[in-house]
């Protein structure tokens, strides 16, 4: 039975015990719904509560569970002399399991029958050919083994899905008969449907929570990995990026410091962009313009918010970079070579970031009681005095949150700097010069013909667990002055 | 005793179409207290903040009428809004220290108007306002502490310390005690009367007692008109408008 359905009938049954739940109990009190505990919905609730989560609990674990069983048991039904010298025992399972997707796809597409998918004893050059002919992904000529491994695994998936039917139908059908059967008008449905919807809540919370324990801990494998192929200390203080692709031979220098010194130098570059134009932008909004500007010129700012950020490195590409070029390059100062450089990615990151700092700020700012302001006007301060001296102090701690926020965005932030900024890792104070960032380089190491097990692709992680500490460490201090700031005032 | 400081003709005052104050003429002395009475929502405030143009700061406001301090027109195009506000200081109903050192606060009136010429004027200037703020024992010892870390009647005497630091003519309260308890209230009252030998003071205030208690003029305000105006003891105890009558008996309002 198709997932779907079984889904699908998992909530019908759920409904149907809802229905049947709320009218049990509307019968039973005699349709006097006053001397019920709770309102008929809560019991109808109840009942269709127990009969789902349990189900569709089971259904999502059994899912998860399954394919590990199959194939640990597939696994170790091959024998040892179906794996050639050149290849793994994964690798040989990868084959098993697309042949076994090839005999699904030629029975659901009718060029084989059900019969000759299951043939143990099929003739496997004519199984490949079909299999070819249907279609299906099939690399190689299909050993004897795996034809017959891949037929196994079929056979346990099948009736895996079939156990895993019954089983979660026979779960749903006991939660709903559960939940019918402790339906009497002095259940306390409405306290149990409550923590049903407390629990919910967590569930979802913390799926949000797990997920980022989870990339945290994957960061964290591969960076351990990294170090046990190459010491620490050289790439922590390493000056020279130069990392040699398996295959050309000759070891890689993998420092950190170049990239991190391109990643500082454009996020300050941007930083010094964003936040003075933004942070007079958001001052102008939010103390000076009147509300019909305000309304027109709060949403336009917020549009440059939603530009994807790789328009944003097309237009450093196509257009600021030239500009530059033109004015700074051969024809004009001669400081600058090309049109990737630093301040080209700086610039451009710098304009992406000013509704970020204009945005929060402004709102910090709104957030600055009127009887300041009105404390300062009546003392005789101008507005751009009372601006100066009473709103932005004790607007402070949250602009300062705000900025750290937008340095943070800054650092991790990747297409402007692939396309702006260049791909040469240097240390250099040139602004006017080519380098690259951390987060360009994770892209470079990671895509193109890399072996994942060698130090240069597992460098990417060891670079990603850095920049993630960093942020992070941004992001928690932004916070902690964020809400230092918040409690001045409630 | 009787020389006049502010004198209001015919004033009126527009909140978009909302006619809030009506024909408001007042003549205010020099060297007393005089109190605006009345039901909430009746101008009161609103013709408080006339005096020193604060309803500038409000968009959709706009007064009409004459209001004049010691002879000139507050509302002629030559007169600076932020020297007038210097002349005439204002206390607010719910003390609003700014987020700065006790010597901060005091300090930032003569600092933006240039009243003192080097730091040693400044802290004169500080302590001599503290002084009059009735608050400086309480805090000489600590004027580098936030201001927002006193106590709530601490705080408004700080305000009205810091009102008072820019050497003000007239001194405007808007409810200042409606935020304090019983024991700040009285504090802040005595300091008023304390006032009212350098300052012509006018207060706002919903509590009958007050009135009667710290004013020598008080100003009855019914629905944006002005309905009497006399000497506090007559308001008090022979008023002559029978809508006065009703509201300090407690019938209306």
């Amino acid at each position: 039975m198709p997932l779907l359905w079984l889904f699908l009938l998992v909530l019908a049954l759920a409904i149907a015990a809802f229905v049947f739940a709320r009218s049990r109990v509307l019968a039973m009190s005699g349709q006097d719904r006053r001397s019920l505990h709770s309102l008929p919905n809560y019991y109808g609730s109840n009942a269709a509560m127990k009969s789902a989560i349990p189900a569709l609990l089971v259904l999502v674990i059994w899912l998860i569970a399954q394919p590990f069983y199959v194939n640990s048991v597939v696994s170790d039904a091959l024998p040892d002399s179906a794996i050639a010298e050149t290849s793994s025992r994964s690798l040989v399972l990868a084959e098993v399991r697309r042949t076994a997707d090839g005999l699904d796809l030629a029975v659901s597409t009718g060029t084989m029958t059900e019969d000759e998918a299951s043939d143990t004893g099929a003739e496997v050059a004519a199984v490949t050919e079909t299999l070819e002919e249907a279609g299906a992904i099939v690399t190689a000529q299909i050993t004897q083994p795996v034809l017959r491994a891949a037929q196994q695994f079929r056979v346990l998936n099948e009736t895996g899905h079939q156990i895993m039917t019954i089983v979660v139908l026979l779960i749903a059908a006991a939660g709903a008969f559960w939940g019918i059967k402790e339906t009497r008008p002095d259940f306390r449905a409405r306290n149990v449907v409550e923590q049903g919807v407390r629990v919910l809540l967590i569930a979802a919370a913390s799926i949000a929570i797990l997920t980022t324990l989870g990339i945290v801990l994957s960061l964290v494998f591969n960076t351990v990995e990294f170090f046990r192929l190459y010491p620490a200390s050289e790439f922590f203080f390493g000056t020279n990026w130069a990392p040699s692709f398996s295959g050309r031979g000759g070891a890689s220098d993998l420092g950190i410091l170049p990239l991190m010194w391109g990643t500082f130098y454009i996020s300050i570059v941007a930083l010094i962009v964003a936040v003075p134009v933004g942070l007079f932008s958001a001052i102008y909004l939010s103390e000076y313009a009147s509300p019909k500007v305000r309304a027109f010129a709060k949403p336009m700012l917020e549009v440059l918010a939603g530009i994807p950020t790789i328009v944003y490195g097309l237009f450093a590409l196509l257009t600021v970079g030239p500009l530059l070029v033109s004015v700074f390059g051969e024809d004009g100062l001669g400081w600058m070579q090309a049109g990737t450089a630093v301040m080209t990615a700086g610039l451009v990151m710098g304009i992406m970031l000013i509704p970020f700092v204009s945005s929060l700020s402004d709102d910090i700012i709104n957030a600055v009681p009127q009887a300041m302001r009105d404390g300062s006007y009546g003392l005789g301060a101008t507005q751009s005095e009372t601006i100066r001296q009473v709103v932005l102090p004790a607007a402070l701690p949250g602009i300062v949150g705000a900025i750290l926020l937008a340095a943070s965005r800054a650092i991790g932030e990747t297409m402007i700097v692939v396309l702006g900024a260049g791909a040469a890792a240097r240390l250099s104070l040139n602004p006017f010069e080519a380098m690259t960032t951390v987060t360009a380089k994770i892209v470079s190491q990671l895509t193109g013909d890399s072996d994942f097990a060698s130090p240069e692709a597992l460098v990417a992680f060891a670079l990603g667990m850095t920049l993630f500490v960093i942020t992070l460490g941004l992001n928690v201090l932004a916070l902690v002055i964020v809400r230092k700031y918040r409690e001045q005032y409630e | 005793m009787t020389d006049v400081k502010i004198k209001a003709k015919d004033v009126q005052v527009y909140y978009g179409d909302n006619h809030a104050i009506k024909d408001v003429s007042v003549e205010i002395e020099n060297n007393t207290v005089t109190a605006f009475i009345g039901p909430s929502g009746c101008g009161k405030s609103t013709f408080l903040r006339c005096l020193n143009r604060m309803n500038d700061t409000i968009d959709i406001c706009r007064v009409e009428g004459t209001i004049l301090i010691d002879g000139d027109d507050i509302y002629d195009k030559r007169v600076d809004p932020v020297q007038l506000r210097a002349k005439v200081g204002m206390v607010f109903q719910k003390p609003n220290p700014f987020p700065k050192s006790i010597y901060d606060n005091i300090a930032y009136g003569p600092r933006i108007h240039g009243m003192a010429r080097n730091k040693a004027e400044l802290d004169e200037i500080v302590e001599r306002a503290l002084r009059r703020g009735a608050i400086w024992d309480e805090v000489k010892d600590r004027l580098n502490a936030p201001g927002t870390g006193l106590s709530g009647g601490q705080q408004q005497r700080l305000c009205i310390a810091r009102a008072v630091a820019t050497e003000p003519e007239v001194l405007l309260m808007d409810e200042p005690c409606s935020a304090l308890d019983p024991i700040a209230t009285a504090q802040v009252e005595e300091l008023i009367d304390e006032l009212r030998q350098n300052y012509a003071v006018v207060i706002v205030t919903h509590s009958m007692q007050q009135a009667a208690r710290v004013s020598q003029k008080t100003a009855f305000f019914h629905l944006g008109n002005l309905v009497e105006y006399d000497d506090t003891s007559k308001i008090f105890t022979n008023p002559e408008d029978s809508r006065t009558e009703s509201y300090i008996t407690g019938r209306i309002g």
